[in-house]
């Protein structure tokens, strides 16, 4: 098992270092900052060592058999007659039924373990955070507090989240690479996940799921504060006074692309379920080809 | 009068679209004129446009395949280069066409480059493998190929005249749905399948029936070619999973068109419903692909091993199993829209099931090569460098078939690598060896070897160099679709790619080339003998290319690997067989109809599209008429006389016979 996890490695970290020397620091999947990207970061790399174990012997036999089995070689033996054998046969049907047999239980296990609607295991409560995806911006909103947020997800560190997830238009998917599992948001639908990040930064968070002209500018920062900080970050918020009710939202909600973080210090109360039960006014119509493009904006939040 | 068609869809200000839209039509018109004024005219019509031989609609499906792939390579050059411009910039394609682009990439590169490549393979090699005459239906053979051609050029047409659907190769809801696309992209898109979905689903029972009814004498199932059998497979998929497709597609049209609720947000639509269906059809799809292309490296491999394949019948059984399998996994594709646990599990499982029979494959073409004599030409290349990539691209499919290795891995640049791991490197290299392979079987002289040898280095080095970063990026975070970034750790990667891409540019250079020097040398290229590479089955006993009743008499077959025996028994007899009795033969009469009815079905999709109401009853109606005319004719065959079969046939014997010596030279 050792020598499986070494190749996975060598295999996967190897471009890993390469991105290490060219931009300091490794690939996002492959360096998790929470509990969830760990897990998934390990069934990775054992589900890619138990398949190397098959799949480099079956490259290196291909070079091997085809160049000494070549046509001006000699010294190879032509064995025309050599069509069947049960015991081969028995043995190529068997050495994938056996890694699949394993890999199957790494998945079933796994599918369970890291489901995303499922409670990750924590003394503290988790924090509760309803996420709406928007043309084309992230709008979070924290039920406890009463605040929310756009394009800014600024969360605890060490303490569980749950995330309830939808859309106010068309399909996104909510992902942060560095914590790990992403969810689809869709409109008139919940979804759920649950997420921890266990060290302190400003993570890229992303809408992975193709959503329309301005989907490249749907980007999210993820700032994972400590306890006290996300606390005072929160009351800072709530002071500010600007409101999240159905006016401002029907506005907000209207598509436009790269928009600048900004929050709200006080959410309507229902907001979130109302979205999700479509009982607000959302977008309708996107705008028409060549209409009104959306600019190709890059400017650095 | 003309619907929403006006003068403002055609793209007057974007210059990209305007140039490539002028060139594109001053290089269709410039051919056409070149054509008419050679006077090749007659020539064309009566003996390809009008054709209904199975190898002249096989070859030409492969003609409209590689000029297809070079409209989807086009695409894809420009997505390389607009992501190796665009970190912290805008590069030069705005998202409005750069959704075009990535949109239009997918839907040429699987409608109109794979399947027509794979379909048109299927139906040059098949009937020749079976022993037989032609397909079971020629006339609708060339009815589905012309439909194919109907949908290309209303995709094509897209370019020029309104724009492209912008919402990726499948059009989610409700990003797709009237709400939110308003334009005639999507509605480009819907036609264009549905026309050439029933063209392709019309060639699958056709196909079908051709393999179950129609075979040579003694030509059990247990005896036929491998590639007969994925072949099977491929088209029992086609005629179970289209439907789906053009099911799925018609609700979406009534969506957009009637103001239905299928997919949409409102009014009790569920939009994960077209996702769950698009996959019922679009996961069996890529075993449509990837299950001739398995055929073409087994044949291939035997034939270059100069050994039977190894294991037949487990790899008939494989074929089968994998068949049946992939109707059970489509779930795969959205394991992260919140399914639960169980479903998840379940389907992840059945998916790595797939895995067992495939591998099962891998190791039979091992052993096929394991006490062979390997002649490394290039079909032979082309074969060894799939067994290679292919299990990468497996394991990296595998891998995601785990689900939380999905939950980071789904819609990244990972994926995409993965698909086109196993899809470059399965189904184009398979049909890059089944055109190298197949050639002189169709035009009687071979491709250049050392051209050809340089394009497979070049698609080989190309294809590593363009994905392997996107694995990378994909492990980075990188999502796909991306107009532009600001990550700087992605830049230098997918500069690396777009260098990959310009390398297999290369390869598409010297493909252009390798066809052209051939050509121009075909005299000293010939294939006198039908039997170029010393060829196993069926296919290989006529003569190259084969007279238009393929076989004089059809050959009577008693074991596995028909004409190797016959080929056998000859050299140990150092003689031809006895001169068979020669009769008549009836052939199919040509008939333009399916051009006639793809014609009208252009004029009806495009004003679907437009939504220009009279000339969709014209079209609708001229469609139909050709049919009924069609079905009225009466005199559908004519025959080929007792003597001139004999006169050809003596032809094919006395160029073998002179050759029967030779044996070892080949060998």
């Amino acid at each position: 098992m050792m020598t499986m996890f070494s190749h996975s490695r060598v295999r996967l970290v190897g471009p890993a270092v390469l991105a290490l020397a060219t931009s300091g620091c490794a690939p996002a999947i492959l360096d998790p900052v929470g509990p969830v990207g760990a897990a998934e970061k390990t069934i990775l790399l054992n589900s890619v060592g138990v398949m190397l174990c098959v799949v480099v012997p079956v490259i290196i036999a291909t070079a091997v058999i085809g160049w000494w089995f070549r046509a001006s070689n000699r010294r190879a033996t032509y064995n025309p007659g050599f069509v069947y054998s049960g015991k081969l046969e028995v043995l190529v049907w068997a050495i994938p039924l056996l890694v699949i047999l394993f890999l199957g239980g790494i998945a079933w296990i796994g599918a369970h373990d890291l489901d995303p609607a499922k409670p990750l295991k924590s003394p503290a409560k988790p924090l509760e955070v309803d996420v709406v995806s928007l043309d084309w911006k992230w709008l979070f909103i924290y039920p406890e507090t009463g605040v929310a947020s756009v394009n800014r997800l600024v969360l605890p560190v060490g303490r569980p989240v749950h995330f309830r997830l939808t859309s106010s238009s068309v399909m996104n998917a909510f992902f942060v690479p560095r914590l790990g599992s992403m969810i689809y948001t869709m409109n008139g639908m919940e979804t759920q996940l649950n997420l921890q990040a266990d060290r302190q930064g400003r993570f890229l968070g992303q809408s992975s799921q193709f959503s329309g002209d301005g989907f490249a500018g749907m980007r999210f920062e993820t700032d994972v504060v400590s306890a006290s900080e996300f606390a005072a970050w929160a009351a800072r918020t709530k002071a500010s006074g600007s409101v999240l009710d159905r006016a401002t939202y029907t506005t907000l909600a209207k598509p436009a692309g790269n928009v600048a973080p900004h929050t709200y210090g006080a959410v309507a109360p229902t907001l979130f379920d109302d979205i999700l039960m479509r009982a607000v006014d959302g977008p309708s119509v996107m705008p028409t080809h060549r209409d009104a493009p959306i600019p190709a904006s890059t400017e650095k939040r | 009068m003309l619907g929403k068609l006006s003068w403002a869809a055609i793209p007057f200000n974007e210059p990209i679209p305007l140039i490539v839209s002028i060139i594109m039509v001053l290089s269709v018109v410039g051919l056409l004129a070149f054509v008419a004024l050679k006077g090749w005219v007659p020539y064309l019509w009566r003996e390809w446009i009008t054709s209904v031989d199975h190898k002249r609609v096989g070859v030409m499906y492969c003609l409209l395949a590689l000029v297809m792939l070079l409209r989807g390579f086009s695409d894809a050059i420009m997505m390389r280069s607009q992501q190796a411009l665009a970190y912290n910039a805008p590069g030069y394609l705005p998202p409005d066409h750069y959704n075009q682009v990535f949109s239009a990439h997918g839907t040429i590169m699987i409608f109109f480059v794979a399947m027509p490549f794979v379909v048109g393979l299927m139906n040059f090699v098949v009937p020749l493998q079976l022993g037989v005459r032609d397909v079971a239906f020629p006339t609708l053979n060339s009815v589905s190929f012309w439909m194919t051609a109907s949908g290309m050029l209303l995709i094509n047409l897209s370019l020029f005249i309104g724009n492209f659907a912008r919402t990726g190769w499948l059009p989610y809801p409700p990003l797709s749905e009237l709400a939110f696309s308003p334009d005639v992209g999507v509605d480009y898109y819907l036609w264009s399948l549905q026309i050439s979905g029933i063209g392709t689903l019309l060639s699958g029972v056709n196909l079908v029936t051709t393999i179950l009814k129609v075979r040579a004498p003694g030509m059990s199932y247990m005896r036929m070619p491998v590639f007969c059998w994925t072949s099977l497979a491929s088209n029992l998929l086609i005629v179970a999973a289209f439907p789906i497709l053009t099911a799925t597609l018609a609700m979406l049209i009534l969506d957009r068109y009637l103001g239905f609720h299928f997919f949409t947000n409102d009014l009790g639509g569920n939009p994960m419903m077209f996702v769950n269906l698009i996959w019922a059809w679009g996961h069996p799809e890529v075993y449509i692909l990837i299950l001739p292309a398995f055929g073409v490296f087994s044949e291939v491999i035997s034939t270059f091993s100069s050994k039977p394949l190894f294991g037949y019948r487990s790899m008939v059984a494989a074929t089968m199993a994998i068949c049946v399998l992939s109707f059970m996994v489509w779930l795969h594709h959205f394991f992260t829209m919140g399914a639960g646990a169980d479903v998840n599990a379940v389907f992840g499982v059945a998916t790595m099931i797939i895995a067992v029979p495939t591998g099962v494959k891998i190791f039979n073409w091992l052993f096929t090569m394991y006490g062979g004599r390997v002649r490394f030409s290039v079909p032979m290349l082309w074969s060894l460098a799939f067994m290679v990539t292919f299990v990468i691209g497996g394991m990296t499919g595998v891998l995601m078939a785990v689900p939380p290795a999905d939950f980071v891995l789904h819609n990244s640049l990972f994926l995409v690598a993965h698909f086109h791991n196993v899809i470059i490197g399965g189904v184009l290299f398979g049909a890059f060896a089944g055109y190298t392979y197949w050639f002189p079987k169709a035009f009687g002289f071979t491709l250049d070897e050392r051209l050809g040898k340089a394009a497979f280095w070049c698609w080989l080095i190309g294809f590593y160099v363009a994905f392997m970063p996107l694995y990378v990026l994909g492990l980075m975070g990188m999502t796909r679709r991306m107009q532009h970034y600001d990550v700087a750790q992605w830049h230098p990667w997918l500069i690396v790619a777009a260098f990959g891409a310009a390398i297999i540019a290369l390869g598409i250079g010297f493909q252009i080339a390798q066809l052209a020097w051939s050509i121009r040398t075909r005299d000293r290229r010939r294939d006198l003998t039908g039997d170029p590479w010393d060829g196993r089955s069926l296919e290989w006993a006529t003569s190259s290319p084969p007279p238009i009743f393929n076989f004089a008499v059809l050959p009577d077959v008693h074991g596995e690997e028909a004409y190797w025996h016959i080929k056998e028994r000859a050299l140990g007899d150092q003689a031809m067989p006895d001169e068979p009795s020669y009769g008549e033969i009836e052939i199919p009469r040509n008939t333009p109809t399916g051009i006639i009815t793809a014609f009208f079905a252009t004029i009806c999709g495009f004003a679907l599209i437009w939504h220009i109401w009279w000339m969709v009853l014209l079209g609708f109606a001229g469609a139909f008429a050709t049919f009924v005319l069609f079905a009225w004719r009466d005199n559908a065959e004519f025959v080929i006389g007792a003597a001139e079969v004999g006169r050809i046939d003596r032809e094919r014997r006395a160029a073998r016979a002179i050759r029967l010596p030779t044996r070892e030279q080949i060998a």
